[in-house]
């Protein structure tokens, strides 16, 4: 019983310690960013490797996304006479919430665990200590351009996810099913406030990309130097990641869409 | 007149963590000179190196390497500082996304404002001198083990550095490979005028290569001297370790209770 | 991949996201309407606000010409005191009558005006004088109740 209280006391000061690691690894990063922009031609090159490379999966995922809105959506409002508002509902949906969530949740696992995965395999070749011995900051070459490619890219995935997702859910709805086309869009016009629902969904994408990029960058580069220290390394960047963002989705909710007058 | 030690260790000890690795140590690295580390593994010669090459300051002591002593210097001081030296790791550490080109070019396009057909000249000068210009346009992970090391070894010398520091260079290398890399070391060195400190346990490769050596052991320095000196030298440790006898001051035998106790036959040890 | 190709390919990636952003704005959003025109800002006081929130509509003859900018109360009058952003374009005589009413059965409040009659117009920081109070369902069903048992008592007592 002792050990198991002493096990846990430790695993929580570790745990404490490591968080303050990490905060000090953020400050260090964003004064040592001026090389990734310096030098934008690396920040380009993440921004392809974090952002392009998930287009794909992030399009497609949107498109489904939308669809099954649209499905699940009709099927409940027609039972009210209310399936004209489905437009309303998937909209709101996307950019408020689902947009975000779900584009920076495949983000983190699609891109987060490459940076990683990328880092954590140069620690562990040696390469980042060679680039050291070479007078290259590492973090500044390295690390930067991969955490700003990753900030810069998670918006515009969130935002592209939300658009197709609701071209999903008017193809479902009006070009299937057959709800009105105008209702379907005249409704969404109206309820959707560019200052109220999408500039916070798009706030919400900002701080997601913040975090995502933030701990795949730091994962990796503080994975131990093996195949396995960077195997899980690449495990905790997702399993954080995801678990950050849906805590981080709690509280912007809970701040920005409060009721009220 | 310039300092005879290229780099002058006093009285150094390091620890990673609360255990000592390096005890007291005291040594010299004349310049101009090509000089070998020996010792078992885990005998604390690699975080020896790299208390040299300035990427490890001492917990104990002083490290004074090419005129300045490494704990004075403030981060700005450190980069100046390993721009005159050239590192070799022990399997290249070569930047994987890049070609052997840029691999070599990396410091030149960091460190200097050298338009890039000097650049051009410069790097493929250096190839040459590994004997490997026609490799240029390859990715690392097309070289074999011993290309990738000289390609490193072009790498480290890319800024012509004062004093090269080579982490076992030898190991895991097929007999060409390792006499190419050991002819390497010599030239490049009497070449450049530079200063080598080469960590191995490769004795037979290193022995006839070098100008001195230094024997560690659990973290001490046991024997040092010239080649010949050293195996003349009759210090049991560096007997055992040249001749590569299996049981000597390093015994065989991992620490156990008596052999009859384990097998369970009661009564005899 | 050489660098053009790549650079190629961000641009494309940065452009089709700023252009999603885009098209959330305007087709799904409401940016396109009504938010650079000129305004003016006139007061309605009311007994009971019910749900009416700050940015819900201000509609005459069901279109929208303004919007719900501040909520407050006074505390001397014990009323709501509403500030409305009414569009410059769209004047309305100072006899105008502003009601808060509710739009489809159970859907968001917001304030309606009807127009007067009067000669003169409202001028920016004027106060609207008629006005008709939120309907609360409470008050509704405690009405209906005590009609009906007024109605009983009458029966009761014509028998």
């Amino acid at each position: 019983m002792r050990a198991t209280l002493t096990h846990l006391g430790a695993m929580v000061t570790a745990g404490v310690w490591r968080l303050g690691y990490a905060a000090r690894f953020f400050g260090y990063l964003l004064v040592h960013s001026a090389t990734a922009f310096r030098r934008f031609g690396l920040t380009v090159r993440e921004i392809y490797f974090a952002g392009v490379l998930s287009l794909i999966i992030i399009l497609v995922s949107g498109l489904f996304v939308g669809m099954v809105l649209g499905l699940q959506g009709y099927d409940t409002l027609q039972r009210y006479g209310s399936s004209e508002a489905l437009g309303v509902l998937v909209a709101l949906s996307l950019v408020r919430e689902l947009g975000p969530v779900v584009a920076g949740l495949l983000f983190a696992s699609r891109a987060g665990s490459a940076i990683t995965a990328e880092i954590g395999l140069m620690k562990a070749t040696e390469q980042l200590s060679a680039m050291e011995m070479m007078a290259v900051d590492p973090v500044a070459r390295v690390v930067a351009p991969r955490f700003w490619g990753g900030v810069i890219s998670m918006p515009l995935l969130a935002a592209l996810f939300s658009a197709m997702g609701i071209f999903g859910g008017y193809l479902v709805g009006v070009v299937l099913i057959g709800v009105d086309e105008g209702a379907f869009w005249s409704q969404m016009q109206d309820a959707v406030d560019v200052r109220e629902d999408i500039l916070n969904g798009v706030i919400k994408s900002v701080v997601f990309g913040f975090a995502v990029s933030l701990i795949a960058v730091f994962e990796g580069f503080d994975a131990t130097p093996t195949a396995e220290g960077v195997s899980r390394a690449t495990t905790r960047t997702v399993v954080t990641s995801s678990l950050a963002i849906l805590a981080l989705d709690f509280v912007l909710t809970a701040l920005m869409f409060t009721g009220g007058n | 007149m310039a300092d005879p030690a290229i780099a002058q260790i006093e009285d150094l000890t390091f620890a990673y963590g609360r255990q000592p690795v390096l005890h007291g140590i005291d040594l010299d690295i004349p310049r101009g000179k090509v000089v070998a580390v020996m010792g078992q593994s885990g005998c604390g010669k690699t975080t020896l190196l790299r208390v040299i090459a300035a990427a490890l300051l001492p917990t104990r002591g002083r490290a004074r390497v090419l005129g300045q002593v490494t704990s004075d210097l403030d981060r700005d001081g450190l980069y100046a500082l390993r721009r005159r030296m050239g590192m070799l790791y022990q399997f290249g550490a070569l930047f994987t996304d890049m070609t052997v080109f840029d691999n070599v070019a990396f410091q030149m396009r960091e460190h200097t404002n050298l338009p890039e057909d000097a650049i051009r000249d410069l790097v493929l000068l250096k190839l040459e001198a590994v004997g490997l210009r026609g490799a240029a346009p390859l990715m690392p992970a097309e070289l074999s083990g011993g290309m990738a090391r000289r390609v490193a070894l072009a790498r480290a010398i890319a800024l012509d550095p004062e004093l090269i520091l080579y982490d076992e260079p030898f190991t895991g290398l097929d007999p060409i490979a390792l006499g190419v890399i050991a002819r390497l070391v010599r030239q490049l060195n009497d070449a450049l005028g530079a200063t080598a400190v080469i960590v191995t346990h490769d004795v037979a490769e290193t022995l006839p290569l070098v100008d001195y050596v230094y024997f560690m052991a659990d973290g001490r320095v046991v024997a040092q001297g010239t080649p010949a000196e050293v195996r003349r030298s009759g210090v049991p440790f560096v007997e055992q370790f040249v001749s590569g006898a299996i049981d000597g001051p390093v015994p065989f035998h991992y620490p156990a209770q008596g052999y009859g106790a384990d097998l369970g036959l009661a009564g005899r040890a | 991949m050489t660098r053009s190709t790549i650079d190629l390919w961000v641009g494309v990636f940065v452009a089709i996201g700023l252009g999603a952003l885009l098209f959330l704005a305007l087709k799904v959003g409401n940016l396109a309407s009504f938010s650079t025109a000129e305004t003016y800002r006139v007061e309605a006081r009311f007994a009971n606000i019910g749900g009416l929130k700050v940015r819900a509509p201000v509609k005459s003859a069901g279109v929208v010409v303004g919007r719900v900018a501040e909520i407050g109360f006074d505390n001397e009058a014990y009323e709501a005191v509403a500030v409305l952003t009414l569009d410059a374009r769209f004047k309305f005589p100072r006899d105008t009558s502003a009601k808060i009413l509710t739009s489809g059965l159970l859907g968001e409040q917001y304030i309606g005006l009807e127009a007067g009659g009067d000669e003169r117009m409202l001028a920016d920081g004027e106060r609207l004088r008629l006005t008709q109070s939120a309907v609360v369902l409470e008050n509704l069903i405690g009405q209906f109740f005590t009609s009906k048992a007024a109605e009983g008592g009458d029966a009761k007592g014509a028998k």
